[in-house]
C-alpha cells in the first residue's frame, strides 16, 4: 500500500533521524511513504488571524499537491506540520466565505474543498496497523527501556486537531508498550518548549527544558520520546547549556518515535541516524543491549 | 499589421506599402504618458522611439541579460504581465513600465569559502524563510522559471533541485519585486548554482586523467613532432590524418593506437 | 499599575481591530487566571496573559505594546485548551502582535538572528520565527 507522505522541511536536513527511519519502518510494515510532488513549506505555525488568509495558502497548497495525486488521506511526522496542514484544512473544510477567496487566489490551481484527510503517522500506526499486529513484527523488544512521552503543543493543540484525548493521551504510550519499552508519565507530558520563541530568545529557552526534563527523570524516565523536531532542538540545545549549569545534570538522550520504531523492527541502528540525536542515546541503548557494543554508527 | 503582411518578403513591399506600414501608428502609454509608435516594435524599440535613451535597462537586446524587465497591464485587464522590454512587441493601449533594477539584498560572500552544505544559503539569505507559497514570483517570471518550487528546495535544503529549476534565470529580478515576504529570489538562485557548480556537481573523471597526462608529458612527443613541420607538412599531416568513417560501428579503432 | 479608562479608550479602534483580527469576544473573559496559571511562559512574561486581556478590553494599547508578553507567547494554546469560557488567548496575542507587524514594525528582522543561529536552527523554527516576529 502506498501512502501520500508529507515530509516537511526539517526533515530533509536536521531532522533526518525522524524521516528516515519511518520510511524504512513503514516499508517493513507493509506500507510505502510516497513523498507527494512540488511540496511546499507548510508555513510551521498556524496563522491565529481571522483575516490573515495569505498565511493559509502555503498549507493549502500542499493539500491540492496531494488531491492531484488521487489520494485522500496525507501522512505528517512533524507535528508542527500535522497541525498546520490540519488546521488549514479544516477551515477549508467549514468556511465557504474563506474556502472561495483561496481558491480564487490560488487561480493557477485546481480547486480545494477539503477532500483530503491529514493523518499523523502515529495515527496510521494505530488505526491502521494496529499495535497488535506492530508488537508481532517486533524483531527487538525494547525491554527495560524507561522512556517518557513528551508530546509537546502541536500534536495535541486544539482540540479539533489532536491526535489523541488533550488532556490524558496514550498514543505514544500504547506504541512504547507495542515496541516492548516501558512508558514513563510525567505531568509536562504536553508542555511547551519554548517552541519559536528560540529566534527571539534563546536565553529563556534552558530555563523551559530544564522544567520539562528534570520532571521526565524525576519520575524515573532514561529518554524522552519525542515527534517534533522543534520540540528536539530546544530540549536538546536546551540541556547542553543546562549541563554547562547543573554539575549533577548528565543530559538525557531523546528520541523521535520513529527511531524506537525502526530499533525494534530490527532495521539496525543504520537507518537512525543516531548521530544527530541529544542526549547520547547510543551509551543508553548499549546499556541495554539494545545496540551491539562497540558497533560504529 | 496583419499576418499576411508579416510573413510577406520585405524585398517584395512596393514603396507605397512601405510608406504605408511606417505610418500605422498604434497608441501606448509609456511611464504613465501617451505616445504614437509603429506596431511591430519591441518595447524598448518603441520607447526609444518615444524619446528614451537607454544608459540602463537595455543590455543584450536578445532576451538573455535580463537587463529590461518590464511590467504591463492591457486595459480591462486587472492582472499585471511581465515582459523583457528587448522580446515583447508593443500592443494596443498597452501600459508599460520598466524596472530595469530592483533593490534587492545580495548578500556578500568569499566564494571559495563555502561548502556545498544547505546552511550556507540559509546563514546568507534568512529572509528565504519568509516565503508564504503565494506563487507570485512564479507569475512574474519572464522566463517561465518554477519560482517558488526553487525556494521551496532551498527552504528544504535541496540545493541540486534548486539550481536544476532555476537554470533559465536571467536575473531580471521581476520576481522579487512582487515577492510578499521580500525574498531575493534570483539571487539566492544565483548562490544555488554556483554551489552546485562548484561543489556539488561531480568532476568529470575522464577529463582529471586527460589533463594529468598532458601535465606529465604524454604528448609532448606528438606536438613536437608537429611544431617541427613546415606549413607543407603541416598540410600534409592533415589532409592525410585518419578520420573516423561515418559509417564506423561501435567497435571502430584507429591505427594509430597510441592515445588511446 | 495604574491607568486611566475612559470611555473613548473602551470605544477605541484598537479594541475593534483586536476583536476584528482576533475574532474574539473580549467581554467573555471572567479573568478566572487559568489561562496565567496554565501559561509555561508566564515566568518570562511582565504582564500575565490574563491582564492582556483585561487591559486590551479596556482600550489600554499603549500599556500592551510596551510590554513584552505578546512576543513572549510561543502560540502553546495552553490558554485557549484549558479557558472554561471557551475563550481563545492565543488569537488576542496573534491580534495584538499584528497591530504592530501590520505597521511595518518588525519585532525581529532575519538579520537579528545570529549566522551561527541560521545553521543551527531547525528551519521550522527559522520560519515560525519570523512569521510571528516580523510583518
Amino acid at each position: 500500500m502506498s501512502l501520500a507522505y508529507y515530509p516537511g522541511c526539517t526533515l530533509k536536513t536536521k531532522a533526518k533521524n525522524l524521516e528516515d527511519p519511518a520510511i524504512a519502518s513503514m516499508e517493513v510494515l507493509g506500507s510505502r511513504l510516497e513523498e507527494i510532488p512540488r511540496w511546499n513549506c507548510c508555513g510551521a505555525v498556524y496563522s491565529l488571524a481571522d483575516d490573515d488568509l495569505i498565511h493559509q495558502v502555503a498549507p493549502v497548497r500542499n493539500l491540492i499537491r496531494v488531491k492531484e495525486q488521487g489520494k485522500n488521506e496525507v501522512v505528517t511526522l512533524c507535528s508542527f506540520c500535522l497541525n498546520t496542514l490540519k488546521r488549514a484544512n479544516l477551515l477549508m473544510k467549514e468556511d465557504a466565505e474563506k474556502r472561495g477567496t483561496l481558491n480564487s487566489f490560488m487561480d493557477e490551481e485546481i480547486d480545494y474543498g477539503g477532500e483530503v484527510e491529514v493523518v499523523h503517522l502515529l495515527e496510521v500506526l494505530k488505526d491502521q496497523v494496529g499495535w497488535e499486529a506492530l508488537a508481532q513484527k517486533v524483531k527487538l523488544p525494547l525491554r527495560g527501556l524507561r522512556v517518557a512521552p513528551y508530546y509537546g503543543c502541536t500534536l495535541l493543540r486544539p482540540r479539533e486537531v489532536a491526535v489523541d484525548d488533550v488532556e490524558k493521551p496514550t498514543i505514544l504510550q500504547e506504541l512504547l508498550e507495542a515496541l516492548g519499552a516501558t512508558p514513563v508519565d510525567f505531568p509536562e507530558f504536553a508542555e511547551c518548549c519554548g517552541s519559536y520563541q528560540i529566534v527571539s530568545s534563546p536565553d529563556d529557552i534552558p530555563k523551559y527544558a530544564w522544567h520539562i526534563l528534570n520532571s521526565a527523570l524525576s519520575h524515573g524516565a532514561e529518554a524522552l520520546v519525542l515527534t517534533c523536531p522543534l520540540c528536539d532542538y530546544n530540549l536538546g540545545q536546551g540541556q547542553k547549556e543546562l549541563m554547562k549549569k547543573h554539575d549533577e545534570f548528565d543530559g538525557v538522550p531523546l528520541f523521535y518515535f520513529t527511531q524506537l520504531l525502526a530499533l525494534a523492527l530490527g532495521l539496525g541502528p543504520q537507518v537512525c541516524h543516531f548521530e544527530l540525536n541529544y542526549g547520547e542515546p547510543e551509551l543508553l541503548l548499549r546499556e541495554k543491549n539494545l545496540l551491539p557494543r562497540g558497533e560504529a554508527l | 499589421m496583419s499576418v499576411k503582411e508579416n510573413n510577406k518578403n520585405p524585398a517584395e513591399t512596393t514603396v507605397k506599402e512601405k510608406k504605408q506600414l511606417a505610418v500605422k501608428l498604434i497608441p501606448v502609454h509609456i511611464m504613465g504618458k501617451r505616445y504614437e509608435v509603429p506596431e511591430g516594435l519591441t518595447i524598448m524599440k518603441a520607447m526609444e522611439y518615444a524619446g528614451y535613451r537607454f544608459i540602463r535597462g537595455c543590455g543584450c537586446r536578445g532576451g538573455t541579460c535580463g537587463a529590461c524587465g518590464t511590467v504591463y497591464r492591457k486595459p480591462g485587464d486587472y492582472k499585471l504581465q511581465v515582459a523583457l522590454a528587448c522580446q515583447k512587441t508593443v500592443e494596443p493601449d498597452m501600459y508599460v513600465a520598466q524596472i530595469p533594477f530592483f533593490p534587492a539584498n545580495r548578500a556578500e560572500y568569499k566564494f571559495t569559502e563555502l561548502t556545498s552544505a544547505p546552511e550556507e544559503v540559509f546563514r546568507l539569505y534568512p529572509e528565504l524563510f519568509r516565503c508564504v507559497a503565494c506563487n507570485a514570483c512564479t507569475k512574474a517570471c519572464p522566463q517561465g522559471i518554477e519560482v517558488m518550487d526553487a525556494i521551496s528546495a532551498l527552504k528544504q535544503g535541496n540545493i541540486t533541485e534548486a539550481a536544476r529549476l532555476s537554470f533559465d534565470c536571467i536575473q531580471c529580478g521581476l520576481c522579487t519585486s512582487r515577492c510578499l515576504g521580500e525574498l531575493a529570489q534570483y539571487h539566492m538562485f544565483q548562490l544555488a548554482r554556483r554551489i552546485y557548480g562548484a561543489r556539488i556537481l561531480s568532476r568529470a573523471e575522464h577529463l582529471a586523467e586527460m589533463v594529468k597526462a598532458v601535465e606529465e608529458g604524454e604528448y609532448e612527443e606528438a606536438l613536437e613532432k608537429l611544431k617541427g613541420m613546415n606549413e607543407e607538412e603541416l598540410k600534409r599531416a592533415y589532409q592525410e590524418r585518419e578520420v573516423e568513417p561515418v559509417s564506423a560501428g561501435e567497435d571502430w579503432k584507429p591505427k594509430d593506437k597510441r592515445y588511446l | 499599575m495604574s491607568a486611566t479608562i475612559s470611555s473613548k479608550r473602551l470605544g477605541s479602534e484598537f479594541v475593534r481591530k483586536v476583536k476584528e483580527i482576533s475574532g474574539q469576544n473580549l467581554h467573555l473573559c471572567y479573568q478566572c487566571g487559568l489561562c496565567s496559571g496554565n501559561c509555561p511562559m508566564v515566568s518570562s512574561m511582565d504582564l500575565p496573559p490574563r491582564q492582556v486581556i483585561e487591559l486590551a478590553r479596556l482600550g489600554l494599547e499603549e500599556e500592551i505594546t510596551s510590554s513584552r508578553t505578546v512576543w513572549t507567547c510561543a502560540s502553546c494554546l495552553a490558554c485557549t485548551v484549558n479557558c472554561p469560557r471557551g475563550f481563545d488567548l492565543s488569537k488576542i496575542m496573534e491580534a495584538i502582535r499584528l497591530l504592530t507587524l501590520r505597521k511595518n514594525v518588525d519585532h525581529l528582522r532575519p538579520e537579528d538572528i545570529s549566522p551561527q543561529e541560521r545553521c543551527a536552527l531547525p528551519q521550522l523554527a527559522m520560519v515560525g520565527g519570523l512569521r510571528k516576529f516580523s510583518g
